[in-house]
């Protein structure tokens, strides 16, 4: 025994909590309701501010900055749920036998971590933003949102470009984005940003696809989505990949800093943009608890308890891969958060059970839900009605029973007696 | 009436209001409001939202 772990007794060891997002503060909220005393340690690399996430593709239409879209910050939080935070802080690694971690706070040059015991562990590190090899001088200046401190970057950069407009006197030209990707996250953020209430744009979506959240989507509804964002201003350049981003000079930017963006494959050669952003895809965060030994696949393995392979781990959100299921939606984190509080605070053992779950797109130009079918499952779509934006297919699979739905348009209404129709994911 | 805040990301259900893109009527209470409803902007259910006061 050394003299940190003689010096506390076990009662005094802290629950700890990793992650800030929407995973790791509503699991602290639910377990608050049902364990007012228990001691909890947040850690968290990001600035501890709490706010939602699927809001943070609805900013523009809307009008919310990033200090509009937080709810509480750090300090708040903690005198809140009655806990301890500590932000900026990076956990490096995870000794899951001795029920300890080392983490450093962010940005310090000292190497001075510290060693935090554990009575137990969550695990609520979300996913990172898959980015592709870019070259080119502003390769490394390409945004990415899936934060709200990503989103505060991106809107500092936008009124950065704002003012350069202001000083060219070309405060009219609209803010030209390209967008990297069209899946859920480049879709939602191309409709959002021609919605714009206060910023006119254009935007460029730049996609290796053929058509919008083609894996996800049969054809028709994938088709009505392509159809309706273009009709709200959206350019797409399918089959075709960003290579290098560049800075342009002022003099061919016409004033202003630019980049230069080349496209490979496609017809478009180059376009110039003031703003790129990449969303070509999330991948669960799973390198610390690989190193850790946790048994890692897609995401961090977890049961239906959400128990990692450690004793005492446990993981949950976008990080996290449940009985196979690797599901980065906000419905199947809640109903994860709300089991485990439930169990570590009441000392249960329930298991998790999904009901079938939707994801609402939102892309107000298309409105869209999609019920994903279980991956994997063999089976068809089939299009029962298609009118221009409003499509309704269906997904049976080899036994004739519906297991899941994409609806567009005016048939989004259905969704409620459709949902009712398909058997649980987990049951 | 009264109304109910989605947890996650803030819409609100207004019972005078209803929310009849979904079929359900004004005036209709939370109570009364389908179990299987799903907040329209976010998709997470009926449990996800808390009554405020406004």
């Amino acid at each position: 025994m050394n003299d940190l772990q003689r010096q506390q007794s076990p009662s005094d060891k802290p629950l700890v909590v990793i992650g800030s997002g929407l995973a790791g503060y509503t699991f602290i909220r639910e377990f608050r309701k049902l364990d007012a005393d228990r001691k909890i340690l947040l850690l968290t690399a990001d600035d501890g501010h709490s706010y939602s996430k699927p809001l943070l593709s609805t900013g523009f239409a809307k009008g919310k900055n990033a200090e509009h879209l937080s709810m509480a910050d750090a300090g708040k939080m903690a005198s809140q749920l009655d806990i301890d935070i500590r932000t900026h802080t990076r956990v490096t690694a995870i000794d899951p036998e001795a029920r300890r971690l080392d983490a450093g706070f962010e940005g310090s040059s000292s190497s001075a971590g510290e060693t935090i015991e554990f009575t137990e562990l969550v695990l609520a590190l979300g996913a990172e933003v898959v980015r592709p090899p870019l070259s080119g001088s502003a390769a490394d200046e390409v945004l990415s949102v899936n934060s709200l401190m990503d989103y505060r970057r991106f809107r500092e950069r936008l009124v950065t470009v704002a003012q350069q407009r202001c000083a060219e006197g070309a405060v009219d030209r609209p803010i030209r984005i390209v967008i990297m990707g069209s899946g859920l996250i480049g879709c939602e953020f191309a409709n959002d940003l021609l919605a714009s209430v206060d910023t006119k744009f254009t935007v460029d979506v730049i996609s290796p696809d053929s058509r919008p959240l083609q894996r996800a989507l049969p054809e028709q509804v994938s088709l009505a989505l392509g159809q309706g964002l273009e009709e709200a201003g959206a350019r797409f350049h399918w089959q075709s990949t960003v290579g290098s981003v560049d800075h342009v000079s002022e003099a061919s930017a016409g004033g202003g800093s630019a980049y230069l963006v080349s496209v490979d494959g496609g017809e478009l050669r180059t376009l110039q943009a003031d703003v790129v952003l990449s969303a070509t895809g999330l991948r669960p965060h799973s390198a610390l608890a690989a190193a850790a030994g946790l048994e890692v696949s897609r995401g961090i393995v977890v049961d239906r308890q959400l128990r990692t392979s450690k004793a005492d781990i446990f993981a949950l959100g976008d990080c996290a891969e449940v009985d196979g299921h690797l599901l980065l939606y906000v419905q199947p984190l809640m109903q994860c958060a709300r089991l485990l509080a439930a169990n570590l605070a009441g000392g249960h053992n329930a298991d998790l059970s999904y009901q079938a779950m939707p994801v609402i797109v939102k892309t107000p130009a298309c409105p869209l839900v999609l019920a994903p079918p279980p991956e994997g499952l063999a089976g068809e779509w089939t299009v029962a009605e298609a009118d221009r934006l409003d499509v309704r297919a269906l997904f049976h699979d080899t036994e004739g029973s519906l297991r899941g739905f994409a609806l567009s348009g005016r048939h989004v209404i259905e969704k409620q007696t459709l949902l009712r129709d398909l058997p649980p994911l987990l049951a | 009436m009264r109304k109910w805040q989605c947890v996650v990301c803030g819409l609100v259900y207004d019972e005078a209001e209803g929310w009849p893109d979904d079929g359900i009527a004004p005036g209709t209470t939370w109570e009364n409001v389908p179990e299987d409803w799903i907040c329209p902007d976010c998709g997470v259910g009926k449990e996800d939202f808390e009554m405020v006061e406004m």
